[in-house]
């Protein structure tokens, strides 16, 4: 079936079965291979990219689920590559082999939309189904703290739904 | 003597049943044209008919609105609903307001035949005339759609509709709304919408052999369609009973965050049914439930949540220790919260209804199936975690969680994990 969708700001429309995995349209049919295959089975964060906003990860998310919602990946998450996740990564060298680094920061920023200034306990609750074998998950979670000092929580991917009672409600 | 006495009362038998039994057809009429009913009437029947949620149940695509079709799989066979739309031959389109009116009311079709209560007109009896008369104007003036669904897949006995007489006698008073001097109009107003048109028992209360609601265990939840629909009553088993504004945010954003959010039929009661409802009547409906769930303030509730949530983070059991790690894993990227400031986007499991309910299917289904927008709040979506857990793991994980409620283990979870599997 024909599935429409918006791509890092852009439309796309893919003729695909309804189960097809988001991270195959994002890595094979549009090319973006920031994008790692990881697991396969939702248990290892490589995958990680943003739907509305908020990070899902792609490899068990179904095109069928995804028809007229707003997906954004690590080449979207900042048009120059600086978000301030992408500067702190940068700063705390924290990649070692970098494959798992693209979920991780995709599920920082949802880490940070909801915990602006995250606690150590926080981090490593909402960051653990993100795993990283090169271990680098201690400076992960110090450019995640540097990020912090500096993130704007307004900035790329905020939310698109509403937080029930924090904002104001429309029936549009 | 005594033969001609039986014979009398044989006789007498036969004519009381008959006419319990017997409803006249009334007259078809030619099908009003749309321009016939006041807009304003049209407008408030729209409203009426968000609040019903007619469309979701005769509704089965969205290209042929009120066409019908919907199955409804019961005990006793398969319904599917009729089309309501106003096509002459396939719709009510020849039917008078009476006949509208008998229908919603006393729950026989224009022909004369009885209709059977996956219909509620046990509620929508309770309407006013007024009401009733602008839902008609409503229905009347949609497009009339040439479809017809399948026909019911009935067993024996229950194919009889005649038989739906006897059922009315047993389980059906066919009042109309009485008001609770003792309450305010908002209350009021809200449980009219609640106990009329809204229907809210049908799905959060049980019903008996009959399929009829059990009288005095209303709102005491019930598992319709492979959905639990949790209790609404004091019997519910959630840590944070709901709040009227907490309640009012979840009817009208589909997501809280003490409770977690609409899915199944709620999704569609809350995004296609109550949207057409203004705030009045939604804060009245919160009002109402808030009464019946005996909820104090939502300081007190916040506070409550707060100290549930805290206590559930702070759970060190060995015996829940593998469902823990499979949370770590796999959920807690999406559903850990921080107690003090819970998000309904985060929705926190320790709380949710589908770990409180005291049956797994909600929790099961939604791990295995995940939430498509726009269930649930708008926006947000969750896969499903079917190929990745097994049976063991997801059997773990409901534990752990169940735990984490503070609720007593749910039974027979390796044969509720298989029956999710299916759904």
């Amino acid at each position: 079936m024909t599935i429409q969708f918006q791509l890092n700001g852009e439309a796309m429309s893919l003729d695909v079965p309804e189960d097809t995995p988001l991270l195959w349209a994002i890595r094979d049919h549009a090319g973006l291979t920031g994008t790692k295959f990881g697991c396969g089975i939702g248990m290892c964060g490589a995958c990680t990219v943003h739907l509305n906003g908020r990070a899902t990860r792609s490899c068990i998310t179904t095109m069928g689920s995804v028809s007229g919602q707003q997906i954004t990946t690590i080449e979207g998450l900042d048009q120059d590559g600086e978000h301030p996740l992408q500067q702190a990564w940068v700063d705390a060298q924290a990649p070692q082999c970098g494959y798992c680094q693209s979920g991780q920061i995709m599920q920082a920023a949802t880490l940070l939309q909801d915990f602006p200034k995250p606690t150590d306990e926080q981090i490593n609750q909402v960051m653990s189904g993100n795993l990283c074998r090169c271990m680098a998950y201690v400076r992960i979670r110090k450019a995640i703290h540097l990020a912090a000092g500096s993130s704007d929580s307004s900035s790329a991917g905020s939310p698109q739904f509403y937080e029930p009672g924090q904002e104001e409600m429309s029936n549009a | 003597m005594i033969k001609k006495i039986l014979s009398g009362l044989i006789v007498i038998a036969v004519v009381v049943a008959f006419l319990i039994v017997w409803k006249p057809a009334i007259d078809e009429i030619d099908r009003p044209s749309a321009d016939s009913f006041n807009q304003e009437q049209i407008a408030k029947g729209k409203v009426l008919a968000g609040l019903g949620n007619c469309a979701s149940c005769h509704t089965s695509d969205p290209s042929k609105p009120l066409a019908g079709g919907v199955d409804f799989p019961t005990p006793f066979g398969t319904l599917y609903s009729t089309n309501i739309s106003p096509h002459p031959e396939q719709g009510i389109g020849t039917w008078s307001e009476e006949a509208f009116l008998r229908a919603m009311r006393e729950g026989v079709s224009r022909d004369g035949s009885h209709l059977y209560p996956a219909f509620p007109y046990t509620h929508f009896t309770k309407v006013t005339d007024e009401d009733l008369s602008a839902l008609y104007a409503y229905v009347m003036s949609r497009e009339a759609v040439d479809h017809q669904g399948p026909k019911n897949q009935l067993d024996f006995p229950f194919n009889l509709r005649m038989l739906q007489a006897g059922w009315k006698t047993l389980f059906f008073d066919g009042d109309r709304f009485q008001a609770d001097d003792s309450k305010g109009d908002a209350w009021n107003r809200g449980a009219y919408i609640a106990e009329g048109l809204g229907h809210c028992t049908a799905c959060h209360s049980p019903r008996n052999a009959f399929g009829a609601e059990i009288a005095d265990e209303t709102y005491n939840g019930a598992v319709v369609d492979n959905w639990y629909a949790p209790a609404l009553n004091t019997t519910h088993a959630a840590p944070v009973p709901w709040t009227e504004d907490e309640l009012f945010q979840y009817l009208r954003a589909g997501g809280s965050k003490w409770h977690g959010i609409a899915a199944g039929s709620m999704a569609s009661v809350v995004h296609k049914g109550l949207i057409e409802a203004p705030d009045d009547d939604i804060r009245a409906l919160a009002m109402y439930f808030q009464d019946l769930t005996g909820a104090e303030d939502n300081a007190k509730a916040a506070e409550v949540a707060a100290g549930h949530v805290s206590q559930a983070q702070g759970m060190a059991d060995p015996a829940t220790r593998t469902g823990e790690e499979i949370f770590s894993a796999a959920c807690a990227s999406c559903h850990y919260n921080a107690p003090s400031s819970l998000k309904a986007a985060r929705p926190d499991l320790s709380l949710n209804s589908a770990v409180t309910a005291p049956d797994p299917v909600n929790l099961l289904r939604i791990t295995l199936h995940g939430i498509d927008e726009p269930t649930g709040l708008r926006g947000l979506a969750m896969p499903g975690f079917g190929p990745g857990l097994s049976d063991a793991d997801l059997i773990a994980l409901a534990r752990y969680l169940r735990q984490s409620s503070g609720q007593p283990p749910w039974k027979n979870l390796e044969q509720h994990v298989q029956d999710a599997r299916q759904l």
